[in-house]
């Protein structure tokens, strides 16, 4: 094993662990802001009141629930330079993975908002609060709540699954150990240490995950 | 975009060949990934010192790593441990069951925690071995309650089969993808169809869920 686990990789090659390190959480931070903005609204689509918008959003989630992640990635990175639109490796992964994750954030929120009881809508019209009024103060201060954990497990799900950015040269940690691997050919510690970086990420969400499960439970 | 050139009767045949890899590796990483999820839900449940834990910081870690990364460490880093070379299926097979058997091992361990103690005291009580009580009375009922989750879990695994090409596995994916590369004119056409071949099996098996979901509901 000793000859297998070579601890010197990690001390030589530490600058492009970081580097890769840093592209991981750029993309996953990029890739949540827009799946969140995505997320919000065709969340909302789902719930409205227009039949058409409605469609649009149950049509919307569940094309892209179903198919891989990496389809939606070779279509901005293959498939818009075949009509001559030229995306960098960054751009093509983000949108990708923006757009992937946002169908899945959309139905965490449409679930939150739908388990607030239809009574409690009615109650806060009735006594005077507009639509928006009762959506501001009564349906997401609960749905919020009931929202929140699945929307961090999420975002550990995009983190991991930002590794995708390896398979189209996107700079991030698996695509430098690549690199790394290419020039030390230790294959089990290089890829051993990356493991430990991506649970540098992963760990402290897990726990802040777990810690939210347990601290909105106990709030009612 | 070249949708006549892109259809032509050998790139349909060379996607459905493809398409028989991605079955074949989504049916026996699913079938093995739920019975190693089930022992390591069982063995966690039970509660046995050390193997417990074990098991915990086991789930833990594999869930906390990135499935690419287990898929590159069985095809390239595993064989320099193990001193055997992996086919590039037999490698995704492994690291699908590897990263999906943790996933489904906590799916069935909130199933059969949701299973109220009482029915198991009831069950001890009235003269069944602990076996016996996980075969009649816990795992029947907590089965029904995980098919929407776990449906959900499988359709994830069919769609991670794609990761194969990473190490050149000759699924449906890459062989989508070399059809593309050929021609500029392909990349949309076979894309749309690779996505839409991956919709309708998922989403079939989605629905089927659903309804044997409201079948075995009581």
């Amino acid at each position: 094993m000793s000859d297998l686990l070579d601890i010197s990789i990690l001390i030589d090659y530490q600058d492009v662990y970081w580097k890769g390190f840093f592209i991981t959480l750029k993309a996953s931070v990029f890739a949540l802001i827009l799946s969140f903005i995505l997320g919000v609204i065709i969340a909302v689509f789902r719930i409205s009141t227009v039949k058409s918008l409605r469609w649009f959003g149950t049509a919307y989630v569940e094309y892209i629930r179903n198919i891989p992640l990496l389809i939606l990635v070779f279509v901005f990175y293959n498939g818009l330079p075949s009509i001559g639109v030229n995306l960098d490796s960054f751009m093509a992964g983000g949108l990708g993975l923006g757009i992937y994750t946002s169908a899945f954030i959309a139905e965490a929120i449409r679930a939150g908002i739908q388990s607030v009881p239809k009574g409690h809508v009615e109650a806060a019209r009735s006594s005077g609060l507009t639509y928006l009024q009762t959506m501001r103060f009564v349906v997401l201060p609960q749905a919020i709540k009931i929202v929140l954990p699945p929307l961090g497990n999420q975002f550990i799900n995009l983190v991991k699954n930002s590794s995708i950015f390896g398979v189209i040269a996107g700079g991030d940690l698996m695509y430098q150990a690549d690199i790394i691997n290419s020039e030390t050919f230790q294959t089990v510690s290089v890829y051993l240490f990356v493991a430990l970086f991506y649970l540098l990420l992963t760990i402290p969400l897990s726990l802040f995950v777990n810690y939210l499960e347990r601290r909105l439970a106990r709030a009612y | 975009m070249d949708f006549v050139g892109a259809y032509s009767p050998e790139n349909l045949g060379f996607l459905m060949e493809g398409l028989m890899i991605t079955l074949r590796v989504a049916v026996i990483s699913i079938v093995f990934s739920f019975a190693i999820g089930l022992i390591i839900a069982v063995l966690r449940y039970a509660r046995i010192p050390v193997l417990s834990q074990l098991l915990f910081l086991w789930v833990e870690l594999i869930r906390n790593l990135p499935l690419l990364l287990i898929m590159f460490f069985t095809f390239f880093a595993l064989p320099e441990i193990i001193r055997i070379d992996l086919s590039a299926e037999e490698a995704v097979i492994l690291a699908l069951v590897l990263f999906e058997s943790a996933l489904i091992s906590e799916i069935i361990r909130g199933g059969l925690a949701s299973i109220p103690k009482g029915q198991l005291e009831a069950a001890r009580s009235s003269g069944l071995g602990y076996v016996q009580t996980l075969r009649f009375v816990v795992v029947p009922q907590a089965l029904r309650r995980m098919i929407p989750p776990l449906v959900s879990q499988f359709i994830s695994l069919l769609k991670d089969t794609s990761l194969g090409i990473i190490v050149a596995l000759d699924d449906l994916m890459h062989n989508g993808q070399i059809i593309y590369n050929h021609d500029f004119g392909y990349v949309f056409p076979t894309l749309i169809l690779v996505a839409t071949i991956y919709f309708v099996i998922n989403y079939s098996l989605s629905l089927l869920a659903g309804r044997l979901e409201k079948k075995l509901s009581v």
